[in-house]
């Protein structure tokens, strides 16, 4: 099939569109005509940046007054297909608020759903999606059978986000219609993390760490050397799950995705859960004591060792440089 | 209070997966076992109920060729019942699907004042299942819950956001998805394995439960190809001779980063 019309679910984070929302417009617009972004709050402050990455049209439902964005987004989408503009493809990001509207809207629609997508073609066999399984080793081409709208989502970085210098796009106001007790959960307090440096998912430089650490405290190790490098602290899941560091710091299939241009794990082994959100990285260097470990077959330079002797001797060697 | 946990049953992540030549499915004709994803919903459960000081926790699942040994770990750590749907014709059902029989699976239990997942699983990872459910029976969803609470009618829930974490409310019934470390799920006893293997544990086919089994020819998809990455070469690796931070130094040298 020709897919003509392509919705993007659009985010907002401090007043700017997310940078995953332009990769999806940037992606959209290779493939369609018709790009509409859909945006769970007010355009007013990203209409222009969407316009800019291939936007014609944006919807918006203004303020969603403390509503969990899946259930009240998926039921405005809804609305606006039965009013007649039925896309043939809806895009979503691989994040909290996409996978909750994608999969409220796909037993709305009795419509499958293809998660976890690096990219999209339109093809001979009709949209094809693809995801990377087993650890990024194998990847599986899938296509939709039967009608649209095909529900599709991706993972951060999949597309490169590129301006297109487009127009400022038309706004459309879409209500919420009244959710009944399915909208009964309701946010009635919001807790951000402060950190300080770059970005996990930004930083020219990621330092993580894994259970190789030992214990929590030894985190600080991590730390001190993301610092010197001017670069970010992350972890493996063991890690998180242990509590010895927030969610935010995860990097793998569940956490952040990164691509920076050094990657250090330390006390990580390397299981396919990390090596999905890492193994995108420009250099890896690796530290474990077990030769063994998995992450040494993906790594430039390996170090077998322990990271409590590798790294107190690094950051004092740093030190001594700066 | 009941709750309804909602568990699947995987090959052992240990051992390397592999994919059927004809269906490029994942194999699953070996063991299964319980998704480790799923115990801390199961864990869950059991500290809710015992907080609430009455009702019971049972559990549900689907699979196509009527293994039962993950659901039996589930009843040894102390779900009382399971119901498992088990019909060939489910092979190669999509997330909608499953979540269309796990959603009437738990309407054949009676409904639940709770209904916990987890936030995906450890062999397909879809991740839209709970809120799916959710969508079938007309509840309200907490999707991403890493503190759960119940007080009175009201649950209260901590749920992970991009920059920390929301607190939410909602009352019940209602469907939640809770991430892995929210609890430390408990191991089964002896004797919570023996009590296991006389439980309840019943295995309906979809259409005991009215459902329509879409197995391949109506998932609404297809695969049409298989194909090996570019895989990533291994570099240099060293032996530490108390040294080798040196090698590092000079690799981030190397790359005008120090």
């Amino acid at each position: 099939m020709a897919i003509n019309n392509i919705w993007v679910f659009a985010q907002a984070s401090g007043g700017v569109a997310t940078t995953g929302t332009l990769e999806l417009l940037t992606k959209a617009r290779s493939l369609a005509g018709k790009v509409t972004a859909f945006v769970g709050g007010d355009a007013g402050a990203i209409a222009a940046s969407l316009g800019e990455h291939g936007a014609t049209k944006v919807y918006a439902t203004g303020d969603l007054a403390g509503k969990l964005p899946g259930v009240a987004l998926a039921a405005a989408m809804k609305s606006v297909i039965d009013s007649g503009d039925s896309p043939d493809v809806i895009m979503f990001p691989q994040n909290y608020e996409g996978r909750d509207t994608m999969a409220r809207l796909s037993v709305k629609l009795n419509r499958t759903v293809l998660t976890n997508n690096i990219d999209i073609a339109d093809t001979a066999d009709g949209v094809v999606a693809t995801t990377p399984i087993f650890g990024g080793n194998v990847l599986v081409a899938t296509a939709f059978s039967g009608q649209g709208p095909h529900l599709v989502s991706f993972r951060p970085k999949s597309f490169a986000a590129e301006s297109s210098g487009g127009a400022a796009p038309e706004v459309v106001a879409v209500a919420v219609p009244d959710l009944g007790k399915q909208g009964a959960a309701k946010v009635v307090a919001t807790h951000s993390e402060k950190s300080s440096g770059p970005k996990l998912d930004e930083a020219a430089v990621v330092v993580s760490g894994g259970r190789g650490l030992g214990e929590a405290g030894n985190y600080t190790l991590i730390e001190d050397l993301a610092k010197l490098l001017k670069g970010a602290p992350g972890a493996s899941r063991a890690i998180v799950d242990a509590g010895w560091v927030p969610y935010s710091y995860q990097v793998g299939q569940t956490g952040k995705v990164v691509k920076p241009s050094v990657y250090i794990a330390a006390g990580i082994s390397g299981a396919t859960q990390h090596m999905v959100g890492m193994k995108g990285s420009k250099n890896i260097i690796a530290i474990n004591k077990d030769k063994e470990a998995p992450i040494f077959g993906i790594a430039d330079l390996g170090i077998v060792g322990d990271v409590h002797k590798v790294l107190p001797k690094l950051i004092e060697a740093l030190k001594a440089r700066s | 209070m009941n709750i309804v946990v909602c568990v699947k049953q995987i090959p052992d992540p240990a051992s390397p997966g592999a994919l059927d030549a004809s269906t490029h499915a994942l194999k699953r004709d070996g063991k299964l076992i319980l998704d480790e994803s799923d115990a801390y919903g199961v864990e869950m459960a059991l500290q809710l109920v015992a907080s609430a000081g009455s009702g019971e926790v049972f559990v549900v699942s689907m699979a196509p060729n009527g293994e039962t040994s993950g659901m039996r770990t589930a009843l040894a750590m102390g779900a009382v019942k399971g119901l498992l749907v088990s019909d060939p014709a489910l092979a190669g059902s999509d997330a909608l699907t499953t979540a269309k029989v796990l959603a009437a699976a738990v309407t054949k239990l009676g409904g639940a004042d709770l209904i916990i997942a987890g936030t995906e699983s450890s062999d397909g990872y879809t991740g839209t299942v709970p809120e799916q459910i959710a969508e079938c029976l007309g509840l309200p969803s907490v999707t991403f819950a890493k503190k759960v609470k119940v007080d009175g009618q009201v649950l209260k829930v901590d749920r992970q956001s991009e920059t920390g974490y929301d607190e939410v409310e909602c009352s019940l019934p209602a469907v939640i998805s809770v991430t892995a470390g929210v609890v430390e799920p408990r191991y089964p006893s002896f004797k919570g394995i023996m009590d296991a293997k006389k439980k309840p544990l019943d295995v309906v086919t979809a259409g005991d439960l009215a459902v329509t089994p879409a197995g391949w020819a109506a998932a609404g998809q297809k695969i049409v190809s298989v194909t090996q990455a570019e895989a990533r070469k291994a570099g240099t690796v060293i032996e530490d001779d108390g040294e080798a931070f040196g090698k590092i130094v000079a690799f981030l040298e190397n790359l005008k980063l120090i």
